[in-house]
């Protein structure tokens, strides 16, 4: 099971021949991307180095606390992100604090379900399974609500006419709202309705090429691999509705009004 | 705040003059006001001054659809006791221009079957109800807009240029339609640019002059 090919360091360095060769050909062609590919690579390869340093140590140490501080860190990037992805966010907290909030809840809640009712590890928060799951659900529910907030507040300033006509009818603000609210949910979903539909013909998955490569037996990478995408699935859907429907009370008041002066 | 409630309340009761049906108090939203007005029923008053005064500001001030200060009643009721969808159902604001958010005309109305007759009135298709939104004119848009509102049988109507994009005959049926509804009963602010109009169908005419309002001289129409 655990006979897998260690990496050595020229190993590496070969298949980054691979990246320095576009940006050659970048240069060749002009199209100005050279400077911005070999920035990203060696970005993440800073990044990844360090990562695996910090993992390596939480791994040591086994700790709740530095395992839930480090989970916090990668909630509190990924609310910059959210909140960086939006072209009209909102005013004040709400800008940063409905994307951080709404992931960090539906990412925690799915994890420590599966920690606690599917994986089992002993102790429970061991970090070697608890933040590479965390991880991988937050990046998608990040995705999701990133996409589904900039969606809602777009088409929301787009459609003020059509949505005040309603309220002027005498509709309240949910259903005033209810044909853009289902947009912006749609448009937070698609991403991970199409991951679903797409894995194992398309692509194969990340995570369980990884584990293949590693030496363990494809039906049981499969097993895992499903497991996380239920997850995923279940957290980025739960943190796009937490997410949009927060939006669409934040847009709208007690006396049923679209608060477009809310949005930067 | 609540002292005027308090008088107000003792006036009605006393049977010295029944409330007025809209009565606006100290409105006032960011350069507009504070306005004060009363409408009675059955009449209509035209509203006039020019663009960026706040005619728009005011009617959207009254229905409640920005935040803003003030006491706004209707008959007597005050706006804060009524669910701001059943507010905006009774005093209804129609703006300049009429919103759509579906594809088909048909959906824009809770009870297409009751909308025929006004259709009928305002010189509109009868089929029109199953077009697409994209097939209307301008003028169909404004006329739907308006039938789409009167369908609520509100009490008091705030128009915002409601014949702007009309032709002569259409304006005519859009006022003598008005005209009906003020005979039974309910009032009207009619935001208008055509001194003709507010003369044909306004009982009186204010104008909206930097934020404030002030009686429109009777010998400039």
């Amino acid at each position: 099971m655990n006979g897998y090919v260690a990496l050595s360091n020229w190993d590496l360095a070969a298949a980054a021949v691979l990246l320095i060769l576009n940006a050659a050909l970048s240069l060749w062609l002009q199209l100005g991307l050279a400077r911005q590919l070999l920035i990203a690579g060696l970005r993440m390869t800073i990044q990844l180095l360090l990562v695996g340093l910090v993992l390596k140590f939480l791994f040591a140490v086994v700790s709740p606390w530095l395992t839930g501080a480090a989970m916090l860190f990668m909630a509190a990037v990924a609310g910059y992100e959210v909140m960086a992805r939006q072209t009209h966010g909102l005013r004040g907290l709400w800008r940063y604090g409905l994307g951080f909030s709404t992931m960090m809840a539906a990412a925690g809640m799915v994890t420590l379900a599966a920690l606690t009712v599917q994986i089992q590890p002993d102790p429970w928060y061991d970090p070697r399974y608890a933040i590479p799951l965390f991880g991988m659900i937050l990046g998608n529910a990040m995705t999701g609500i990133a996409l589904g907030l900039n969606t809602l507040t777009e088409t929301v300033t787009r459609e003020k006419i059509a949505i005040e006509a309603q309220l002027l009818l005498g509709a309240d603000r949910w259903h005033a709202m209810r044909p853009f609210t289902r947009k912006a949910l749609t448009s937070g979903f698609m991403p991970i309705i199409n991951a679903m539909a797409a894995t194992g013909i398309v692509s194969l998955p990340g995570m369980m090429t990884g584990q293949i490569l590693a030496g363990v037996e494809p039906t049981q990478a499969v097993r895992y691999q499903l497991l996380i995408m239920f997850l995923i699935g279940g957290a980025t859907g739960l943190g796009v509705l937490l997410a949009v429907l927060g939006g669409v009370w934040r847009l709208s008041d007690d006396r049923h009004r679209l608060r477009l002066d809310r949005l930067l | 705040m609540t002292i005027p409630a308090a008088r107000d309340t003792s006036e009605y009761t006393n049977g010295a003059a029944p409330p007025p049906l809209l009565l606006v108090e100290g409105l006032g939203h960011g350069h507009l006001g504070p306005v004060g007005l009363t409408l009675a029923q059955g009449e209509c008053l035209a509203l006039h001054g020019p663009s960026g005064a706040g005619k728009s500001v005011l009617l959207r001030a009254i229905v409640d659809l920005d935040p803003n200060q003030g006491r706004v009643s209707l008959a007597g009721t005050h706006r804060d006791a009524t669910p701001a969808p059943e507010w905006r159902r009774r005093v209804a604001y129609l703006p300049a221009e009429a919103g759509w958010w579906t594809p088909l005309v048909r959906d824009h109305f809770t009870d297409p079957a009751a909308a025929t007759p006004l259709l009928d009135a305002l010189g509109l298709n009868p089929d029109s109800l199953a077009w697409p939104v994209a097939r209307l004119s301008t003028g169909e848009r404004q006329r739907l807009g308006l039938a789409r509102c009167l369908l609520n049988n509100p009490e008091v109507l705030l128009l915002d240029e409601p014949t702007s994009a009309l032709d002569s005959d259409n304006t005519s049926r859009v006022e003598s339609l008005l005209q009906d509804r003020l005979v039974h009963g309910i009032g009207i602010i009619l935001v208008t640019h055509d001194a003709l109009q507010a003369k044909r169908i306004a009982n009186r005419v204010v104008e909206l002059r930097g934020g404030r309002l002030v009686t429109a001289d009777p010998s400039q129409p």
